[in-house]
């Protein structure tokens, strides 16, 4: 069969290629495309928010406070007037600021001491692995809560208590990833062609090792925009009037029950939909980085 | 004519890729009557899976059998509906699968893997199930099978595994036995005894065997028909003495060539006027170049009690343009040799003399950048799994010149250019990742790689088993052809005699960590002193011996 699968011309542009994968891997799951494209509004959204609102997030106005959604308004106003829309909007580059920060810190250096240990293993598998079970041990909200409270509540220290709560998923998983290609067969026509550990390391298992790392990158970061929400939910990190999911929800829970709904539903709903996107980004992405996908 | 048990007609498979539908067999008619065994032999790619799958209804999800009927035993399979077919699968029909031990559950008893099956088909009950499937063990030659009803895969050897999954295939009694290229991966002495097996079974029990196999040899010793397939069409079909006597279509003539048989020279294996048949011109032989002095590798605990010796005192000496082949089953240390004499592994002791150097003195770590490890290469066993899946053909190519040598880009790519040519891999290749190329190609890129730093000693690790017999006998003939440009020494390491032959003055058999003969090929073939040498010569299938199309090897002799 092999003989009948069309011949890829290599003259074309890796760019061009790439962007004929990227459609391929769309257009093969319907799913995929959705969340690229919910993907590529939050982008929008984290880029261009302060610019397409249409109030400035922080302005109160005191004649127009707890209006439910209307056109003017579309998903109504805060105790303060301020509009929530605007709010909702211009909260995406915060959170996903955060998210993509803390989660690319856990797998640079979660993947790193994970691939030394699979690669190395004996005490620098054992080291880390201990480590990790270390930080396991700990209920991960609670952990990243005593690191905030304990190293000060700035939104730096959120992003490396989000960052230290998920580095044992990466580790393990490199170290995994790393140690069952240790002795694959190029491995060992590496060394042959005069690499050195490292490079073997870096060049040939690393990469190797990564369709798999990016599903759970893309997981990690849904994880990741929770947990900052969530942080701030119970007052820690970003604190008010600075619009960010986790205090909206936080603030407008005191108005649900005298029925202004709208104050916490739409902030969560955009944290349900940052959370959704990247759980369905992940197998796409890996779709993308895998070579064996492509023709 | 009585009814023939199966009866394929006009079968055509389909399957809806990314590039569209691709048929992998087309217009196939196959029958076979009860008790006969039928081979169907092609390389990979030619459909003789896909259509074994398509009869026992267990093709892919994109796969869909687009016209033809299967009718078996008076049921048209191709119109049964799933409950009818879990009937037909394992009682009526069974198969036997490639890889023994992916067929099996690993963490499931052997025995209670034999009872589900009777069980699943109402042929035992959970009373009397155990007693019935020590039989099927004692039938497929267990020894001690009371014991071994309690072991799991792992614990047994890919032979024993072989065997289990025979015991599961023939539990109820099937009418026809599917066998998919049943003993690729085994050693050879092993696959005789599974083959052997298989067939005295069907014979005992009136079954019908329909054998897939690349190989035209073992088709030869076992079969009373052979179908012959390419790219999904049968191209020629006819009794075994006809098909070699007298074989019609010109595939059915290459594959007889390409398969090596025991007067064969290397280049026999291509047509006459083939330009890639290498000569048989020698370079004559000049001083050693390795010399391996009291050999041994010991793994497991530092207590001398406990240590088990992979390969234990072993002495021989390599000429400058020797070609030496190191012939073994699997696990008599013939892979851990190797990889120490290449330097991946230290040796427990001994010495490993190379160009005046002992190089066992230098760790495996150091020696990644030292000098000698350019004239020290290696081609690897299977040319998937040694190419980097990210990189492209160009790139693991250059690597070891990259790394060894001071070259700029583009004398690289000169460089690379001329490689790929000496190899015969087309140009335009060279930007395309390993999963687009096939094996052959793949092999090529392994060799390019491992000649680029123009090595004095190339250890060929079965450079070949994963490979078709065309393919294998291209590149052999490669291998060849560069030995003599090059002025390269070889060490051929396999389990295959025949194959080992056509490229080696001198063989070493070896067994348990040491070498039990050694000797120039001819004598060691034709008078092996050892009773093992004899074991393996024993075990190779042979097509008849009137087989050869044009009786080349005939006239050569």
């Amino acid at each position: 069969m092999s003989t009948l699968t069309s011949n890829p011309t290599s003259n074309e542009g890796a760019l061009r290629r790439f962007i004929r994968h990227l459609l391929y891997v769309m257009t093969d799951n319907p799913v995929t495309a959705i969340a690229f494209i919910l993907f590529l509004l939050m982008i929008i959204a984290a880029l261009f928010g302060p610019w397409l609102v249409p109030y400035n997030p922080l302005a109160t106005d005191s004649s127009s406070t707890l209006q439910a959604p209307s056109w003017q308004h579309w998903f109504g106003t805060d105790h303060l007037g301020r509009d929530v829309f605007s709010r909702v909007v211009v909260a995406t580059r915060l959170d996903l600021m955060i998210a993509v920060t803390a989660v690319a810190i856990a797998f640079i250096v979660g993947s790193a001491l994970g691939a030394i240990a699979g690669f190395y293993g004996g005490w620098a598998d054992r080291i880390t692995g201990r480590l990790m079970d270390t930080i396991m041990a700990f209920p991960l909200f609670v952990l990243a809560m005593g690191i905030v409270a304990a190293a000060g509540n700035t939104i730096e220290n959120i992003i490396y208590a989000t960052a230290i709560i998920n580095l044992p998923f990466y580790a393990r998983m490199a170290r995994t990833e790393v140690a069952v290609r240790r002795q694959a067969g190029y491995v060992q026509a590496a060394r042959l062609s005069g690499n050195r550990d490292w490079r073997i390391l870096a060049f040939q298992i690393f990469p190797n090792s990564l369709p798999p790392m990016m599903v759970q990158i893309s997981l990690n970061m849904g994880w990741a925009i929770l947990n900052a929400a969530g942080l701030s939910f119970i007052g820690l990190g970003v604190s008010p009037p600075t619009p960010e999911w986790g205090i909206m929800v936080a603030e407008g829970a005191n108005y649900i029950v005298s029925g202004h709904w709208w104050l916490a539903l739409f902030p969560g709903m955009a944290l349900m939909l940052a959370v959704f996107t990247f759980n369905l980004l992940g197998d796409g992405l890996r779709d993308l980085v895998d070579p064996l996908r492509r023709t | 004519m009585a009814i023939p048990l199966l009866d394929i007609r006009d079968l055509t498979v389909e399957f809806a890729t990314r590039n569209g539908t691709v048929t992998a067999v087309k217009k196939v008619d196959i029958r076979i009557n009860k008790g006969e065994t039928l081979g169907i032999v092609g390389e990979s790619g030619s459909g003789k899976s896909v259509t074994s799958y398509a009869l026992l209804r267990i093709l892919d999800r994109a796969g869909r059998i687009a016209d033809g009927s299967i009718v078996f035993g008076g049921v048209d399979v191709g119109g049964a509906d799933e409950r009818t077919m879990s009937e037909l699968r394992g009682r009526e029909m069974s198969m036997i699968f490639q890889n023994p031990r992916a067929a099996l559950n690993p963490i499931r008893a052997v025995g209670r893997q034999i009872e589900d099956v009777m069980i699943q088909h109402g042929l035992a009950t959970r009373g009397n199930a155990r007693g019935k499937a020590i039989k099927m063990l004692e039938a497929v030659r267990i020894r001690e099978p009371e014991q071994r009803y309690h072991a799991y895969p792992f614990e047994l050897s890919g032979g024993m595994c072989q065997r289990i999954v025979i015991a599961i295939a023939l539990a109820c009694r099937p009418q026809l036995l599917i066998a998919d290229e049943p003993t690729t991966g085994l050693d050879v002495t092993t696959q005789k005894a599974v083959m052997d097996l298989i067939v005295e079974l069907a014979a005992e029990r009136q079954m019908a065997t329909l054998l897939i196999t690349h190989d035209l040899g073992l088709a030869a010793s076992y079969c009373d028909r052979i179908v012959v397939m390419e790219k999904g069409e049968i191209v020629e079909a006819a009794t075994v003495d006809e098909l070699f006597a007298n074989p019609q279509h010109p595939y059915t003539q290459r594959l007889m060539r390409a398969t090596p048989r025991l007067d064969s020279q290397v280049a026999d294996l291509l047509p006459v006027d083939d330009k890639r048949r290498a000569s048989t011109e020698r370079q004559p032989l000049g001083p050693p170049l390795l010399e391996v002095d009291a050999l041994v590798k010991a793994f497991g605990s530092t207590k001398v009690s406990d240590t088990v010796k992979a390969v234990d005192n072993l002495s021989f000496t390599l000429h400058e343009g020797e070609s030496l082949g190191l012939v073994g089953e699997s696990g008599c240390g013939k892979s851990t040799t190797s990889a120490m004499i290449m330097r991946l592994l230290d040796p427990t002791s001994g010495a490993l003399t190379f160009a005046g150097t002992d190089i066992a003195a230098i760790s495996a770590k150091q020696f990644a950048h030292h000098p000698l490890r350019s004239k020290l290469q290696m081609v690897f066993q299977d040319p998937t799994d040694s190419l980097n899946p990210r990189w492209s053909a160009r790139r693991s190519i250059e690597d070891p010149l990259r790394r060894l040598t001071h070259v700029n880009r583009q004398e690289l790519n000169s460089r690379v250019s001329l490689l790929a040519e000496r190899v015969g891999l087309p140009l335009h290749l060279l930007d395309r990742f390993p999963h687009q190329l096939s094996g052959g190609q793949k092999a090529r890129v392994g060799i390019a790689r491992a000649i680029a730093l123009e090595p004095r000693l190339l250890i060929l690790d079965e450079p070949t088993a994963a490979l078709d017999v065309s393919v294998q006998a291209v590149v052999l003939n490669l291998l060849a052809s560069l030995r003599e440009q090059l002025n390269m020494s070889y060490l051929f390491i396999s389990h295959d005699l025949n194959v080992v032959r056509l490229l080696c003055d001198r063989v070493m058999v070896m067994q348990a960590g040491q070498i039990v003969e050694e000797g120039p090929t001819d004598k060691l073939l034709s008078e092996p002193s050892h009773q093992y040498t004899r074991a393996l010569l024993a075990a190779i299938p042979h097509p008849p011996a009137h087989a050869n199309p044009n009786n080349i090897s005939v006239a050569t002799l």
